[in-house]
């Protein structure tokens, strides 16, 4: 039989602040501005520019280090990543190499075996660089915009096992973020993005194997088919007893495989050191009390709140949770609805179905989505008719009370009125009858089925089983 | 035509109080000087004439409207090439930065305003030796001695005050380079504590070493330009508040009862015997002044000099890594690759003294090294800033040689960097402890050619070490500018 791997994930996260100005200097942030409008000496790396730190970069480094349930350090410093490249006007980048701000923390996320936590190693600050455009006639343009925009890198430990792991681990640490509103976490425009390093082992050893990195992954989509891609390369690599090699890679979309963009003896030595330029930062107790002061409810406070309140599950809390726009619809639908456990599994099931996989906007009023999930909940439709609804309502926001009465869609519950169907369909079925007779318990959904089918979909499904039950 | 450029900058600053004559006149007279002599010393790389009685007219019509006017105003000075000026070009004496025309000034060009520039000062590329010979323009000759360099980086500078070519100059010293210059050619130079003086707008060689400070021909002056300059940048990160700068209020109240240190064990083999008897007469004449000279060993302080050229190469290494032909600077003409016109470029636009230290620099922080080089460096860097608070429990001030010889010939040390290194050996710990540091013209060798005492004080005591330079200086000729007669 064939050996059968795990992998072993564990993630770099890059996320731009939303600080007014740049880390070092005062020129704004703003995303999508013309080239080079907003820059100034200290961010293209003029001769004797020197940087300032902005505090408000630590501040809000040290609530996602808070939120994230960091060890925050009293004492840490910026370093000198040294290394020529045409976006990163110092020729170094203004990091955090040995001291970071913030140390051991962990979030929850909800895997098949219920839940479970991922460690962050480390958060630390950085300056972001420039971008590089290719412009066939002209060459390659630099556009300093974004050199000097604030960065924090949140590293993950290699606790991720599955590419779905590695989703669910992005998705609750965007909205850990997005909750904390230190940054808007938009992978279309880069201001979240994510690295991946990832091993393969036999399955129930401890052993690390040698890891690859694919760098600068800027969809949910492609970190979950990079993860897939480079698992079975690996697998397949080892499988024929070739070697893994340490290397950087990249994932192409067209094909959805990665390919090798530099190998480690390749790699650049950062020469880190500490910065001259720059003090080490200090935080004191005080400021962490006043920083944890503004820290919003979490998602894991509100979803132990929806499991609570609304007798939510786990899974369906957290989907809820992940996303605040959602969160906050559930939550206005709820105080108008009867039955918001039936509400909370309509918009994560059937909801989530008709969203665009990345941008959460449901289109329909929080009280119409209310009012269907009260007809669901008082048996005035049956499910197959509110998932009618609800993509009819996709469209054409309305009451789906109206809606069902126009369509005359109202289900049918009074056992007097389903008795003649019932009876009609066992005579008419007496094969499908007599198998569950014989012990085949599956022919009474048949039976159901058909039933159902004779009412026009109206029938309740249980009644009418109910009664079928009774009469065989 | 009365000659202004023999006036000290006190006197052009009482003069202009009090009408006696104008900027405009002090600033022609200089540009006369800078005309007529400069193509025998090379101070200069640019002469900003217009610019310079732009600025004097400036400070003339303001000296009638305004009240209180900067304590500079119409003073006419230069400035090292390695501090940036909006819109005049800023070389760092090198060919990567040839035409580089900066878009913002130094802080300290903010805080000197009102000054009048007359240009700026020639240097050892990218402030990287001890001669100014490796400036990629030319030579600059010392004026005591047109055969002797006028020592660096900063020489420039230094030529410029002693040869009457600037009322005062700016410098920046990252090792010694404004001490050892300011000696060479018999002039004052302080290097203020770091931190003392905003560094924005200073090319940076080092940044945890560098400093700008004052070159001027007496004490009175140093003093006096150095107040304008001291003060926090928000601008600089390392820049503090140093609180009260009053340098030349206390200056007068002598050296009665201060104790100096002598480390008697830095005046062994190695100096020169002129510039030992001068080092020795300054403190006999400093115990006849009423201090009580206190003879003290600082073994750490051999130390210092490969403790420096590890920090300031490694730091180098980064600071100069910026200068890659992309933005601004030199670019190589050709070039296939984007590693091509790095190399290109940079092999074209460094000289050798700087390369060698960018190769020096790079090799103390590779991986593997790190730990063996750099991170030692700054363990001595501990064990010196220790050994000099030991010294500072009881003696404010400690004396020392400025530089081991007096002023070498043209070309003497090109072909030994080594050699030329040695000669720091007494001005890099203070840049290494972070403390202000001056060099005072103390005596002359059997040549005449200057010589300079250190001066060595707590961090952010430059007023201590002012009070007892003008002591020195007012006890009687020395053979540097006044002893001369210039």
């Amino acid at each position: 039989m064939a050996q059968s791997y795990e992998m072993v994930v564990g993630l770099e996260v890059h996320i731009e602040l939303k600080t007014q100005t740049k880390i070092f200097c005062g020129c704004p942030t703003t995303f999508g501005a013309e080239p080079n409008t907003q820059c100034c000496p200290v961010c293209t790396g003029m001769p004797g520019a020197l940087p300032v730190l902005n505090r408000q970069v630590v501040d809000y480094a040290v609530k996602a280090g808070l939120a994230t349930h960091c060890a925050i350090a009293p004492y840490s410093k910026q370093d000198r990543k040294n290394y020529f490249y045409p976006d990163l006007p110092k020729a170094y980048q203004i990091s955090q190499y040995d001291l970071p701000l913030c140390l051991n923390g962990y979030l929850d996320i909800e895997s098949p075996g219920g839940v479970k936590r991922v460690g962050i190693t480390r958060i630390h600050i950085e300056e972001d660089a420039g971008k590089l455009i290719h412009d066939p006639q002209l060459g390659t343009l630099i556009d300093c915009n974004r050199c000097g925009v604030p960065l924090i890198e949140i590293v993950s430990a290699p606790d991720i096992r599955s590419a779905q792991e590695a989703v669910s681990y992005l998705k609750k640490l965007r909205a850990i973020i997005l909750y904390t509103g230190i940054s808007d976490c938009r992978m279309n425009e880069g201001s979240m993005r994510c690295d991946v390093n990832l091993s393969v082992r036999p399955a129930g050893t401890d052993m690390l194997g040698t890891r690859t990195e694919i760098k600068n992954l800027n969809s949910f989509q492609f970190v979950q088919k990079a993860i897939e891609s480079e698992y079975q390369r690996q697998v397949e690599a080892l499988t024929q007893g070739e070697a893994i090699v340490q290397q950087t890679r990249r994932f192409d979309p067209a094909s959805g495989t990665t390919f090798s963009m530099r190998a480690k003896e390749d790699a650049n030595d950062y020469r880190y050191f500490p910065d001259p330029d720059l003090p080490p930062i200090l935080t004191s107790q005080e400021q962490i009390d006043r920083l944890q002061a503004q820290i919003p409810m979490l998602p894991d406070q509100r979803k132990a709140l929806y499991m609570e309140q609304y007798g939510l599950s786990s899974l369906a809390s957290e989907t809820l949770v992940t996303d605040a726009q959602t969160a906050d619809y559930f939550e206005k639908a709820a105080a108008l609805c009867r039955y918001p456990r039936l509400l909370g599994n309509l918009i994560t099931t059937e909801a989530y179905r008709l969203m665009d996989a990345e941008e959460a906007d449901i289109p329909i009023q929080p009280l119409h989505m209310a009012a269907l999930a009260d007809l669901l909940g008082e048996e005035s439709i049956s499910f197959s008719t509110a998932k009618r609804a609800l993509t009819e309502l996709w469209q054409t926001d309305q009451d789906p009370r109206t809606w069902v009465q126009d369509h005359d869609l109202m289900q049918i519950n009074d056992p007097a009125q389903l008795i003649p169907t019932v009876e009609a369909v066992l005579a008419q079925e007496a094969r499908l009858a007599e198998r569950y007779r014989s012990g085949k318990a599956n022919a009474l959904q048949a039976l159901t089925g058909k039933a159902l089918a004779a009412t026009g979909g109206k029938g309740n499904p249980a009644v009418l089983q109910r009664l079928l039950k009774e009469r065989l | 035509m009365t000659d202004f450029t023999a006036l000290s900058v006190r006197q052009l600053v009482r003069g202009y109080a009090a009408g006696d004559f104008t900027a405009r006149q002090v600033t022609e007279s200089y540009l006369d000087a800078i005309r007529e002599k400069d193509t025998a010393f090379g101070a200069y790389l640019t002469v900003t004439g217009e610019l310079a009685l732009a600025q004097a007219d400036a400070a003339d019509s303001a000296r009638g409207r305004e009240a209180a006017l900067p304590p500079l105003a119409g003073v006419p000075m230069g400035v090292k090439d390695n501090i940036c000026t909006q819109g005049v070009r800023t070389t760092c004496a090198s060919r990567m930065l040839e035409d580089f025309i900066p878009p913002y000034s130094a802080t300290v060009l903010n805080r000197l305003k009102g000054a009048v520039m007359l240009g700026k000062l020639n240097m050892d590329e990218f402030a990287m030796g001890s001669t100014t010979e490796s400036s990629y323009f030319h030579p600059t000759r010392n004026p005591v001695d047109t055969g002797r360099v006028p020592g660096g980086s900063s020489g420039g500078s230094a030529a410029a005050v002693a040869a009457g070519e600037a009322a005062f100059a700016l410098g920046s010293d990252t090792g010694g380079s404004i001490r050892q210059p300011a000696a060479f050619c018999g002039v004052v130079g302080m290097k203020p504590t770091y931190g003392s003086v905003s560094r924005y707008g200073l090319i940076a060689f080092a940044s945890s070493l560098d400093q700008i400070g004052p070159i001027t021909r007496d004490v009175f002056d140093n003093a006096l330009v150095l107040e304008s300059l001291v003060g926090p940048d928000p601008r600089d990160a390392t820049s503090v508040d140093c609180g009260s700068v009053h340098f030349t209020q206390r200056l007068d109240e002598g050296v009665r009862g201060m104790a100096m240190a002598l480390p008697v064990d830095l005046l062994g083999d190695g100096v020169d015997e002129p510039v030992r008897r001068a080092i020795l007469d300054a403190a006999q004449r400093y115990a006849q002044l009423g201090a009580e000279i206190v003879e003290v060993s600082m073994p750490t302080l051999r130390h210092a000099l490969p403790a420096y050229y590890v920090i300031s190469s490694a730091e180098a290494s980064s600071n100069l890594a910026r200068f890659d032909g992309v933005r601004y600077g030199h670019r190589a003409a050709d070039y296939r690759s984007m590693e091509e016109l790095y190399r290109a470029s940079r092999s074209e636009g460094f000289g050798d003294e700087v390369k060698r230290r960018i190769l020096l620099g790079t090799f103390a922080l590779s991986a593997g090294y790190y730990d063996a080089y750099y991170k030692k460096a700054l363990q001595v860097r501990t064990l010196i800033i220790q050994e000099f608070n030991r010294i500072f429990e009881r003696c404010p001030v400690i004396l020392s040689p400025v530089a081991p010889t007096t002023a070498y010939r043209l070309g003497e040390k090109l072909d030994d960097p080594l050699q030329m290194y040695m000669g720091d050996v007494f001005t890099v710990p203070a840049n290494i402890a972070g403390l202000p540091a001056m060099s005072l013209p103390c005596g002359q060798d059997g040549d005449g050619l200057p010589i300079g005492l250190g001066l060595l004080g707590k961090p952010f005591d430059e007023a201590t070490l002012y009070r007892a330079a003008y002591a020195l200086e007012q006890s009687g000729p020395y053979g540097g500018l006044a002893g001369k007669g210039a």
